[in-house]
């Protein structure tokens, strides 16, 4: 299935937002997670699920003013 | 000063980028004396190294204050605060919605949107603003209970542009914490904010680029207590004519010579 990782693309076996994750080397404790610009809790990302075309932000903290 | 219910014991807030180092970035913050700094997301690489910066900042011992910089809608920054509270655990945000490119003042439209949402999330909001009143109020109105008026365009270090404007605001909303973001260069431009009654300073530029930025983060601490004491102590009204401080009365007449 074809998605978008912050805008670069992935071709992933992973059928859940958390599986995706797992599958592209996002493991790291601190990220936060959006699907198609919409929040997913860390808690939902198992049960969230994904379809061709979806679009993921994976941030984590950074320097800010 | 208190923000939320919770007290903040240094009236300096500092920001997080544009550092020469991680070492020098927690130094930067040690010497300000801060107990408040921001920080923000961004995009994670794959293996990539995010929680590294998160644990540096944590090792200072700082309360978090995150930004949603950059974004251009409420409906970014909403998103970009529910994200942020879940990776740095705290429910404040510094609320940033940029209007324009060149000067990225506030989108005020978007930014009272922004804040009303957030505000019935539970979230407690710092909004970025102008130094407008009717906007403030809206602010106000939407939940928010810290206002933080620029003093000149982000990153610019000129200053605060229109003192009059945050003079006003200072009359207008007296009991509640002004905080001027974004413009400070200089010690005497946190000092000048602070004698016109602002409560706290938010800057980042301006230490982070200085040539020593610890000594100038120092510097901004001391400047911001100095400013603070002046306003409390009630400054001298400015005169038009000079008025001299050593007494009239008393003065000798030794100019003789040419009396004779």
């Amino acid at each position: 299935m074809k998605i978008l990782v912050n805008s670069e693309p992935h071709d992933i076996d992973a059928t859940t937002l958390a599986e995706a994750l797992s599958e592209l080397g996002y493991t790291g404790p601190a990220l936060a997670t959006a699907l198609n610009g919409q929040f997913v809790a860390r808690d939902q990302r198992s049960i969230q699920p994904l379809a061709a075309g979806d679009r993921i932000e994976v941030l984590a903290p950074m320097q800010g003013g | 000063m208190k923000c939320y219910g919770e007290t903040l014991s240094s009236r300096l807030i500092l920001g997080s980028a544009q550092y020469p180092s991680p070492a020098i970035l927690q130094q930067a913050i040690r010497a300000s004396g801060t107990d408040l700094v921001t920080v923000s997301l961004r995009r994670e690489n794959a293996h990539g190294s995010g929680a590294g910066f998160w644990d540096l900042i944590r090792e200072t011992g700082v309360r978090i204050l995150p930004n949603t910089a950059g974004c251009h809608s409420a409906r970014e920054a909403v998103t970009t605060a529910q994200m942020a509270r879940e990776v740095f655990g705290t429910d404040w945000i510094k609320l940033e919605v940029i209007g324009h490119a060149d000067t990225l003042q506030p989108d005020i439209f978007e930014l009272v949107e922004a804040a009303r949402i957030l505000g019935a999330e539970g979230f407690k909001v710092f909004p970025y603003t102008t130094d407008d009143l009717g906007v403030g109020e809206r602010l106000l109105a939407a939940g928010c209970e810290v206002l933080m008026p620029w003093g000149a365009p982000i990153g610019s270090g000129r200053g605060l542009m229109t003192p009059d404007g945050l003079r006003a605001m200072r009359a207008h909303f007296p009991g509640v914490p002004l905080v001027v973001d974004a413009g400070i260069g200089r010690p005497s431009d946190a000092a000048a904010a602070m004698e016109l009654g602002m409560d706290a300073v938010l800057l980042n530029t301006a230490v982070a680029k200085a040539g020593d930025p610890v000594q100038m983060a120092r510097a901004m601490a001391m400047a911001v207590e100095a400013g603070r004491l002046g306003h409390l102590a009630d400054p001298m009204e400015p005169r038009d004519m000079a008025v001299p401080s050593t007494p009239v009365m008393g003065l000798a007449e030794l100019d003789l010579a040419e009396q004779r």
